[in-house]
């Protein structure tokens, strides 16, 4: 009780330190927490992204941009794919679904994808999820100028069925590139939290047709997603294709591969948390700093209480919990920090990527972070707590002349 | 039995040039229960340091401190802040008051080393100083003499059992003083405390009916090396 009141006025009296030492607690504990869980979430959300899909056929590449490409609509296209490649694909035993898909197109900066009707009514949007349509709308007719958009760029451009637009060439918006052709959108799908939310869908022939585009590749498609009858299919088209042939690229399975992105992303996040234990460390070296600091000011304060009879232990705890205390209300602020990282990053990835992270999801580090973080605020205090542990007492009773 | 005994105190102190310098040596001192005594001496002669000796504050290099049934010189640390805090109420020169905290819970944090704070006591202490309408006062909000008061009440709110008391009025203008002596002195006798109060303020000493000279008691004092 009495430890309490001590700490409080102290604090209180050093308010812009404990401000701003809590501050740099703060966004060391937010740091941490934010690259730990959209590095767990990022990894598993995209991992999982890939369920309603066994496997990719594309052009002769790497694996990892093929994926990309087709199932997050990331990154260019590696290729192209013979018609009939897809159709001798489609044909065989062990595919139970394989659908095309061709880019190249882009509205306002979205990608245009083309494919085939029953993408949306044979496929799923993830695992067991179908697509739907937002009431009102209906799927485009294969052979008509038609679009389904996703919900992200429905939302974004303010389109809804009825509305018509131009698309423009090339991955990248460039007005100067816009085709002759009009699409009519006829539906906007369901939010799916996929990459599927965020592409404008045509007619395959469409985007194949579109004006402007070579007649001499007029039938081929960009990649063929894939659903497989069983694992051992996907062994046998890997060998068939990857290992046999040396035109194209089968991309199986889809977790090995996406598991290779964030490898390659790992030094990134790797850095990141660097950075957050090396502000926790400058952090908790502030919070020794302001503490040893301020005890030249307090000497005679520690003094007074001795004389009052207060035991050198409670001067001890007196500075260790205030050094907590220091690190717990900066985890309080980091829990704020956190939630605006979070909602920042899930805003910016799924703009870019159509996947949702989810910044309320529990996570273990949201308490296993703040609470090394105040273990570390504590043993700050160490050092200046035991400043005050051998404070003397009889020559700190006068005054400062 | 006497509140306190001292015998062959003895306590010196290194100088800056390396020299120990004898500041305390009294081969005898006694205080009864309840007791008031003026202690005077020029200064430089030891009084403050004898004063924190008594109170455990500073420990001597031989001889005894009988306080309460307690030998101060063979107690542990901890125990001897806790029989400072339980026997002992010092009033400073300097007041030595907390300046972040208010004037009650400057009494308060007296009491809580002790038997513990008791906010009905602290307030009909600060209320018999005449600082009722003060409580929520920071030090710095008051005149000296009210910080002189607020001291009082801090050192007697545990009903100590000796109060110590070094120049307290030595900041006071002399109505201010006199006033404050006296209030000192009426507390203690009501709550049976002893005093032990050290001044060299003539008008002060005369009213004492014990005066001791800390210059004859004090035999270190007279060794002391004029500059
Ligand atoms: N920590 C210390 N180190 C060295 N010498 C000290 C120390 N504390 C006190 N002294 C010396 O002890 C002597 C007595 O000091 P003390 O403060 O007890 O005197 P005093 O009688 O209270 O004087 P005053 O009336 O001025 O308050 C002085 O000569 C002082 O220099
Ligand atoms: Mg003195």
């Amino acid at each position: 009780m009495i430890l309490w009141l001590l700490v409080r006025r102290s604090l209180r009296q050093h308010l812009l330190s404990t401000v701003v030492t809590a501050l740099s607690l703060a966004l060391a504990g937010g740091l941490l927490m934010s690259v730990w869980v959209v590095k767990r979430q990022a990894r598993a959300t995209f991992t999982g992204q890939t369920g309603a899909w066994d496997a990719v056929l594309g052009a002769r590449g790497a694996k990892l941009q093929l994926v990309l490409n087709a199932l997050f609509h990331l990154e260019a296209s590696p290729g192209n794919v013979a018609f009939s490649d897809f159709q001798t694909l489609s044909s065989n035993r062990v595919v139970a679904l394989a659908i095309p898909i061709a880019v190249g197109d882009n509205y306002l900066g979205y990608r245009i994808v083309g494919t085939l009707t029953n993408l949306f009514t044979e496929a799923e949007a993830a695992p067991g999820r179908r697509f739907r349509l937002v009431a009102g709308g209906r799927w485009f007719e294969d052979g008509y100028r038609e679009a389904v958009v996703g919900s992200f760029v429905a939302q974004r451009l303010g389109l809804k069925p009825g509305d018509t637009f131009k698309p423009y060439h090339g991955l990248n918006f460039n007005p100067k590139e816009q085709h002759e052709d009009e699409y009519v959108v006829t539906g906007i799908l369901e939010p799916s939290n996929t990459p599927a939310d965020r592409v404008l869908w045509i007619p395959l022939a469409g985007l194949q047709n579109m004006s402007g585009h070579s007649a001499a590749t007029v039938s081929d498609v960009s990649a063929v997603l894939v659903k497989l009858r069983s694992a051992v299919a996907g062994q046998q088209l890997d060998m068939l294709y990857n290992k046999q042939g040396d035109r194209l690229t089968f991309a199986w399975p889809l977790g090995t591969v996406l598991a290779q992105l964030f490898d390659k992303m790992g030094w990134f996040d790797q850095v990141l948390e660097l950075v957050a234990y090396l502000v926790a460390l400058v952090a908790a070296g502030s919070v020794l700093a302001s503490i040893y600091n301020s005890l030249s000011a307090r000497r005679r304060d520690l003094a007074i209480l001795r004389a009052l009879g207060a035991r050198r232990i409670l001067v001890f705890a007196s500075i260790i919990l205030e050094a907590t205390s220091i690190a717990a209300f900066g985890m309080v602020l980091a829990w704020g920090l956190y939630a605006v990282i979070m909602g920042a990053v899930s805003a910016v990835i799924r703009a870019q990527t159509g996947v949702v992270l989810d910044p309320w999801a529990w996570d273990p580090v949201l308490v296993i972070a703040p609470l090394a973080l105040v273990v570390l605020g504590a043993l700050a205090g160490v050092l200046p707590a035991i400043k005050a542990y051998s404070n003397p007492v009889a020559e700190n009773l006068a005054p400062e002349s | 039995m006497a509140l306190l005994e001292i015998e062959n105190l003895r306590k010196s102190f290194r100088t800056p040039y390396g020299q120990l310098l004898p500041v305390v040596d009294v081969p005898g001192f006694r205080l009864s229960a309840g007791e008031q005594v003026a202690l005077s001496g020029p200064s430089g002669t030891g009084k403050t340091t004898f004063l924190n000796l008594i109170a455990g504050i500073l420990t001597g290099d031989s001889g005894h401190i009988l306080l309460d049934g307690q030998n101060m010189t063979t107690l542990s640390e901890p125990d001897r802040d806790r029989h400072r805090a339980a026997v002992i109420g010092y009033i400073f020169q300097t007041f030595n008051l907390l300046q972040g905290f208010t004037c009650l819970e400057n009494v308060l944090l007296g009491m809580s080393f002790g038997p513990g704070a008791d906010r009905v006591r602290a307030r009909s202490l600060l209320e018999r100083v005449g600082l009722g309408d003060r409580l929520d006062y920071f030090p710095r909000q008051l005149s000296t003499g009210q910080q002189q008061r607020v001291a009082v009440a801090r050192a007697l709110a545990n009903q100590p059992k000796l109060v110590l008391a070094d120049e307290p009025t030595g900041n006071l203008d002399p109505t201010n003083a006199a006033q404050s002596l006296a209030l000192i002195r009426e507390l203690c006798a009501e709550q049976g405390s002893a005093l032990l109060l050290v001044s060299h303020d003539p008008a002060v000493l005369a009213s004492f009916p014990r005066r001791e000279s800390l210059a004859t008691l004090n035999q270190a004092s007279r060794t002391e090396v004029a500059l």
